[in-house]
């Protein structure tokens, strides 16, 4: 009898105490999770989503896709050199482990992330050098002025150059090769989480950071974060719908409708900067794995043509998306300069003309190949992928598909070891030239690093090149739209749609899109 | 012989569960065998298929295209009906195959642990022992991932049901190699096997033609146990996203597709699928228990 009036006390006592602890625990999920804790080592929409709540790069995108500072608290072009770019750090900034933020580290960080294994160097090539001016002052120097400088920042995390250096660190993961790094599975950063465990693929904890410098600036009202990937689509609405999480990132697009109806949750729907599209190699002299021997039918324009005519976009987007994407014919988002909607015009669905096209190239009869598709990085990858296979066997195509999840989707397109396969792409510079670098340029160096297509085209490097140091902005659009009409006119690669998302979370959340799909949890708030 | 055929047929006929498991197993082979004719569709023909008839509910005309399926269809305008019976066969297929790669095992590795004894007795058993501590379904999936992990990738789609028969096929001999080993260890024994062996005909001949017969009624009571366990470890397999490919899918494929459709009310896309699976595997066990219980009594 004591030990019951006890229990019925301590019950109490824990059912009083609990509200006095201002502690907000965030379960988040999606399908797949980050690749990599390594910031530099893969330049993937997942692995930057976790790295933005550990990490921070000088200048960020905020929910809204705008601009804002971050590790730096300016920056500007110097007048006397238009090549070098100057940033004013934040002061009084610390990394987790309690090391000071400083110049040395922005150098340290930028040169790291321009070596051989980083996935991010394709967006510093017009880097030529970064050099420290005092401790919070850095200069970066371009070849040639370029104005576009700040965009390609947003996703380039600052390291510590100590903490790097000194677990062995100091070269990113070198992830298409499987290898593994402390850096990988630990992080030390300035963001405003910090790490307190991690299963790769199945649970990753984040504590608020005490010590952030924006404390008082964003609501930071999460004091925890229970990252948890979830493949299967059923498991994670069940999950949501349920209350075992909180945030569902990726809720497939058939059950929009029951989450919504759902009294306590709801669904916050905005346009996706992100294109799927299909990659081909054209460039092989024979593929390994078709049937065609001693010639490759993706070398045919008029293959890639036909191709390009048999996907029914429409119908993909009626029912494999039920109406929750933007068919395009450009793998270019809106969001993007150099868009313009004749560019997007998706090409004519003419099976006819489709087959003739076929039966010019050789391929009357048709020829089979093998698809490779991620299963559980895009909105409904594997069920568009399928459908896709149906319709290039409507021209004689026959195609096996090989789906797989991302960690071992990837590897095949960064190795050029896929002849044809689904990616998609952000544009986190929202210009054309970050989707020309990396996938359009000739895939050497450190240019065209996502080019699995074997596309090479002198004439378009060469302008790509020259997009980096123009500043007549109006001359620099034409270039763009130089290129965009002989990308559209080669047809490198088949463009499926934009994506839309569908963020999905508890009622008392407030919470914004971001048309990256970069949640940024500091700008989370609860009503 | 034929005294005990009479048994055997009048024991079938006095037991409904026996007479109406084996007419349902029946159908179902059948309407495998025959599928292609049976069948409205081609399944597994993608050219054919129109994605504008997806999540067609049965027996309603679809919104765009105005075609009316019997069980409606999948996400991927594929005929549910045809797919079931296309699927049928792949798994009644794998099932058969993996149960046959067992039973040669199992009989194989009893036969010579029985009437060898000794160390490769013990070898044998010892090993049965360790695989049956583990649940067959890892198992399985072990043998599935190193034969992945061994085959170029180019090839895993063409070898995929090959695969998919050979690790079901190698968790479920140890059953066999028990029963076998057991009646051998018997049989040896007795005056026939030593005439046999004193008439100096060599121990394969022995085993094969003196012993082996001895056994074939419980092997046959097992092989068709081990049927059931073999289709819902294929269909498992195919729902965990590891045995037949979604390109060709088997009955497990079919409920893993319309698992993910279950909350946004498409429920035929997995109910059909699953209620076939749910009736083969219940008459092949029945079929199984029944059989069991009047062959072989000893097993129960």
């Amino acid at each position: 009898m004591r030990l019951k009036v006890l229990a019925a006390a301590l019950s109490v006592s824990c059912l009083i105490g609990a509200p006095l602890v201002q502690a907000e625990t965030l379960r988040w999920a999606r399908s797949g999770d980050s690749l990599t804790l390594d910031p530099h080592a893969q330049n993937e929409g997942p692995t930057h989503a976790l790295a933005h709540q550990l990490y921070e790069p000088l200048l960020q995108r905020d929910m809204a896709g705008q601009i804002i500072p971050g590790l730096a608290t300016s920056w500007r072009a110097l007048d006397d050199n238009p090549n070098v770019w100057r940033f004013q750090l934040r002061a009084g900034v610390k990394f987790h482990g309690g090391e000071d933020f400083t110049a040395d580290d922005v150098v340290f960080s930028v040169k790291r992330a321009k070596l051989e294994t980083s996935d991010m160097k394709g967006l510093l090539n017009s880097v030529v050098d970064v050099r420290k001016v005092d401790d919070l002052t850095v200069d970066i120097e371009t070849a040639g002025a370029n104005p576009l400088l700040i965009n390609n920042l947003t996703n380039l995390f600052m390291m510590d150059q100590g903490w790097t250096e000194s677990n062995g660190s100091a070269v990113p993961q070198d992830f298409a090769n499987g290898q593994t790094t402390y850096a990988a599975a630990n992080a030390n950063g300035t963001g405003a989480y910090q790490l307190v465990s991690r299963t790769p693929d199945e649970r990753t904890v984040l504590k608020a950071n005490p010590n952030y410098w924006g404390v008082g600036q964003f609501p930071l009202e999460v004091s925890e974060i229970i990252y948890t990937p979830i493949q299967s689509a059923a498991t994670r609405v069940a999950a949501l719908l349920s209350g075992e999480v909180d945030f569902v990132q990726d809720i497939p697009v058939q059950d929009l409708g029951r989450v919504d109806a759902t009294s306590d949750l709801k669904v916050v729907t905005a346009a996706q900067n992100r294109v799927i599209f299909f990659g081909m190699n054209q460039g092989k002299a024979d593929l390994d794995s078709d049937n065609v021997q001693g010639k490759n039918p993706f070398a045919d324009v008029r293959v890639r043509q036909a191709m390009n005519m048999a996907i029914n976009r429409d119908a993909i987007k009626q029912v494999v998306m039920r109406g929750q994407s933007d068919p395009t014919g450009v793998i270019m988002p809106p969001f993007v300069n150099g868009w313009t909607p004749a560019l997007n015009e998706i090409p004519a669905g003419d099976m006819a003309k489709a087959k003739s096209l076929m039966a010019d190239a050789g391929y009357g009869d048709g020829f089979q190949v093998t698809l490779n598709c991620p299963n559980d990085r895009y909105i409904n990858d594997e069920a568009i992928c399928q459908a896709t296979v149906g319709m290039l066997g409507q021209i004689g195509i026959k195609v096996n598909l090989d789906a797989k999840p991302k960690a071992q989707h990837f590897p095949l397109i960064q190795n050029k070891t896929t002849e044809f396969y689904m990616l998609g792409w952000g544009v986190p510079t929202f210009d054309s030239h970050y989707i020309f670098n990396f996938l359009v340029h000739t895939s050497e160096g450190d240019r065209g690093p996502w080019n699995n297509t074997g596309y090479s085209n002198a004439d378009v490097d060469q302008m790509i090149v020259s997009l980096e140091s123009e500043t007549d902005l109006a001359a620099r659009d034409a270039t763009i739209g130089k290129i965009w009409n002989q990308v559209q006119q080669d047809v490198v690669y088949l463009p499926v749609h934009n994506q839309v998302l569908n963020w999905s979370m508890k009622s008392d959340i407030n919470f914004d899109v971001q048309p990256e799909d970069q949640p940024h949890f500091k700008f989370l708030s609860f009503n | 012989m034929s005294r005990w055929d009479s048994d055997f047929v009048y024991a079938f006929k006095r037991s409904p569960v026996a007479c109406v498991s084996a007419g349902v197993v029946c159908l179902l082979v059948l309407a495998a065998v025959f599928a292609p004719w049976i069948a409205p569709l081609n399944p597994f023909d993608m050219a054919a298929l129109n994605l504008m008839n997806g999540f067609t509910p049965p027996l309603a005309p679809n919104a765009f295209t105005g075609e009316t399926f019997l069980l409606g269809t999948d996400d991927q305008g594929r005929d549910l009906f045809s797919a079931i019976l296309y699927g049928l066969r792949v798994s009644l297929f794998v099932g058969f195959a993996a149960v046959a790669l067992a039973m040669f095992l199992g009989v194989f590795l009893g036969l010579l642990a029985g009437y060898r004894g000794g160390w490769v007795d013990t070898l044998i058993m010892r090993m049965a022992d360790v695989q049956v501590t583990f649940p067959s379904i890892l198992i399985a999936m072990l043998i599935y991932g190193v034969a992945q992990g061994l085959i170029a990738p180019d090839n895993r789609g063409d070898l995929a049901i090959g695969i998919l028969i050979l690790s079901i096929g190698l968790s479920e001999w140890v059953q066999f190699a028990r029963t076998v080993r057991g009646t051998t260890l018997v049989e040896k024994e007795k005056e026939y096997v030593q005439a046999a062996r004193l008439m100096g005909l060599n121990p394969l001949a022995v085993m094969v033609r003196h012993i082996l017969p001895n056994v074939t009624t419980p092997v046959l009571v097992i092989a068709t146990i081990t049927l059931a366990l073999a289709i819902i470890a294929e269909a498992t397999l195919s729902f965990l996203g590891v045995g037949a490919p979604p390109t060709e899918p088997s009955l497990g494929t079919l409920i893993r597709i319309g698992q993910d459709f279950l909350f946004s009310g498409e429920w035929w896309i997995l109910l059909f699928p699953a209620l076939t699976l749910l009736l083969l595997a219940l008459s092949v066990n029945l079929l199984g228990d029944w059989l069991r219980d009047t062959l072989n009594p000893r097993l129960k």
